[in-house]
């Protein structure tokens, strides 16, 4: 038991649920969005792929790592925007259309990869972000190399996250997104714009997803490969249903998934456990599906999600 | 001047003339990948035809690729039309496999052990599709999420096995160990891997409309679809419909599962399927959620998959040109369907 309680507690443990929790916050929080405005998108496991591959491949050929997070992030609005166009503008089923667009950005990811980089036997790879010691907190024992001494999209991913409670909370827009989740027909009698509302926090939500595929291909694996994203936007939309549709609580989730993601890696490395790794990768899945049936007696998904809007319909 | 009207009724027409439609723009749309990479259009589509449909060899192979695409069509339309949204069918196809892998490779006669392999697929699949409806009629959950959540549940129970206690002890790979030889399902043409599941899926499609169109838990399933508040007032019981679709739903996703394992791979490895639970939801779509319309567009999906690695060997576009088809051929579709709930109508100028 010791010896599990030592791993537990060493710095590069730490260090790692921060890294894998990273791209987690980052999709959970985009997906949250769409979700508050009333858009489930089901195009975020897709939309992470793309954005993962644009990003790296911008970078590999420009050498520049911002930028390519920047055509990562514009990759997902992009996507962002065709799934509100297909749900918001059109109306059409969320479900159905988050499903094309995953299976379309899938597609069009491997394609592009495969015709620009061909079939090589190496992988190419970049050179990816390194570690930014913030100044005077890295120094801080424990939680100094775990937290602060970590990529820059780290910081951004933990910026994001008060920063996202604070516009869903604290800003006429976000109350507009919440309206327009809630009780549209309201809103619109409020004088707020449904579609335009919804349009922006989809695509909100894709910018975000954007960064959560940049992070795994320009920070964690420094390549594109076909597994990069391998359920992650899955994940994500079990913790925001796990976290509440609460930017807090969904960050919570990540953290809380990262956790269990990290010590079956370390179970698994040490050859510490005996129970399969594949039982731990499991569990986020099963605890939301608990969880919705738990929950669903204090309904609190956004109650116009999946409802599309007309205006003339009443 | 021109209005959108909402339509109450929709010609026969449409069924045939909006997937054709679909499907055309589709082509056009990714005639722009081609021309992308390098190569002809016309002569990429072409090499595409022939070494989907070509021949009778390429046929058969086409057709094996679209047997399971049949069944997990079958298993979305019905559970679309009775409005349970079934994302979960890979999941249900996994466990089918499984499951008739399980039996397959115990020793018994040929005939008895592909019956066995059935009804344990179909009921694997069925009980993995009975968990969301049951949370959804006893907790309000909402089906969409929880069946797709269910299909990353099952690919880790099916990769645990396959690493630890299922693992092939003779070759040591991640994979099953192979079902008995005289479980194999018999191959229909000597020399091509046309085997006996094919026939059953081809079969399962007019046998699945016929329930549907012509029978009363059909009529149920459709009602309860349509209007559920209308079918409870005539004295159906939703509930239960629900629960009675995704036990359908999933048995049907399940033999798509017992499929592969007894037609094709003989066993359970990790990318037994490439996502042809996902694709039963672009086939569905594309065949409006008509069982008999399940077949051609299963068969289109197949002849693209099959004709793009020939195309990418002749032509040098990527082969995964196959999975840009799939998910805009069911964007494509979706939009295509805007004009049965609406029409275009010209309305004269005052004067």
């Amino acid at each position: 038991m010791s010896a599990v309680f030592e791993q537990i507690f060493q710095v590069g443990f730490l260090a790692a649920i921060i890294r894998i929790a990273t791209p987690l916050a980052f999709a959970t929080l985009g997906e949250m969005f769409s979700e508050r405005a009333g858009v489930l998108n089901l195009g975020i496991e897709g939309i992470m792929l793309l954005s993962a591959m644009t990003g790296f491949t911008a970078t590999s050929l420009s050498g520049s790592l911002w930028l390519g997070v920047l055509v990562a992030v514009l990759t997902g609005m992009l996507m962002g925007a065709l799934h509100a166009l297909f749900t918001v503008a059109l109306g059409l089923s969320q479900h159905v259309c988050g499903i094309g667009v995953t299976l379309f950005s899938s597609g069009l990811a491997y394609f592009l990869y495969r015709l620009i980089f061909g079939q090589q036997s190496v992988p190419p790879s970049i050179k990816g972000f390194e570690t930014l010691p913030v100044p005077v907190l890295s120094s801080l024992p424990v939680l100094g190399p775990a937290v602060f001494n970590q990529f820059a999209l780290v910081y951004m991913a933990i910026l994001a996250i008060p920063l996202a409670a604070f516009v869903l909370y604290r800003t006429p827009w976000g109350l507009s997104v919440r309206m327009v989740g809630e009780n549209p027909r309201a809103a619109d009698s409020a004088g707020v714009s449904v579609i335009a509302t919804r349009f922006q926090a989809v695509i909100l939500g894709g910018a975000l997803m954007g960064l959560a595929g940049a992070f795994l291909s320009m920070a964690q694996f420094n390549a594109f490969t076909f597994g990069v994203v391998s359920g992650r936007g899955w994940v994500a939309i079990a913790l925001v249903v796990f976290g509440r549709w609460d930017p807090w609580r969904s960050a919570g989730a990540a953290l809380l998934f990262a956790f269990v993601d990290a010590l079956q890696l370390r179970m698994q490395a040490s050859g510490l456990g005996h129970i399969p790794y594949e039982a731990f990768l499991m569990l986020p899945f099963i605890f939301t599906i608990v969880a919705m049936a738990v929950m669903s007696r204090n309904a609190v998904a956004p109650s116009a999600l999946l409802k599309p809007f007309r205006r003339e319909e009443r | 001047m021109f209005r959108l009207e909402v339509r109450v009724s929709t010609p026969a027409w449409f069924n045939l003339a909006l997937p054709l439609l679909a499907i055309a723009a589709t082509l056009v749309l990714c005639s722009g990948l081609i021309a992308l990479a390098g190569a002809g259009v016309i002569e990429a589509y072409g090499v595409m035809f022939t070494a989907s449909l070509g021949d009778s060899y390429a046929i058969t192979e086409t057709m094996v690729r679209a047997a399971p695409m049949i069944f997990t069509g079958l298993a979305v339309a019905v559970a679309f039309r009775a409005k349970f949204w079934n994302i979960g069918a890979e999941g249900q196809l996994l466990a089918g496999a499984v499951a008739s892998c399980f039996v397959g490779a115990i020793p018994m006669s040929g005939p008895l052990a592909m019956l066995l392999m059935a009804v344990a697929g179909a009921a694997a699949g069925a009980a993995v599709a009975l968990a969301p409806a049951t949370l959804r009629v006893k907790f309000k959950v909402d089906d969409v999420v929880s069946s797709l959540l269910l299909n990353s549940v099952i690919y880790y129970a099916l990769m645990a096995l396959i690493e630890g206690p299922w693992k092939d002890s003779f070759s040591g790979y991640p994979i099953s160990p192979p079902i008995e030889d005289s479980a194999n399902f018999p191959v229909l043409l000597e020399g091509t891997r046309l085997h006996l599941g094919v026939v059953v899926a081809l079969l399962a499609a007019p046998l699945i409309w016929f329930l549907i169109v012509r029978t009363t838990l059909g009529f149920r399933i459709r009602v309860t679809g349509e209007n559920p508040e209308a079918a409870r007032y005539g004295g159906i019981h939703v509930e239960r419909v629900l629960i009675s679709t995704a036990l359908l739903s999933g048995a049907l996703a399940g033999l798509a599962g017992v499929g592969e394992v007894g037609g094709v791979h003989f066993q359970v490895m990790s990318d037994i399927s490439p996502g042809y639970g996902y694709s039963g939801i672009v086939v569905a779509m594309l065949a409006r959620l008509n069982p008999l319309g399940v077949v051609p567009a299963a068969i289109f999906l197949a002849a693209v998959m099959t004709g793009a690695e020939a195309m990418s060997r002749a032509t040098g576009v990527p082969a995964f040109l196959s999975d840009v088809i799939q998910g805009t051929a069911l964007l494509a579709m979706l939009v295509a369907l805007l004009f049965t709930a609406y029409r275009i109508r010209r309305v004269g100028v005052a004067r």
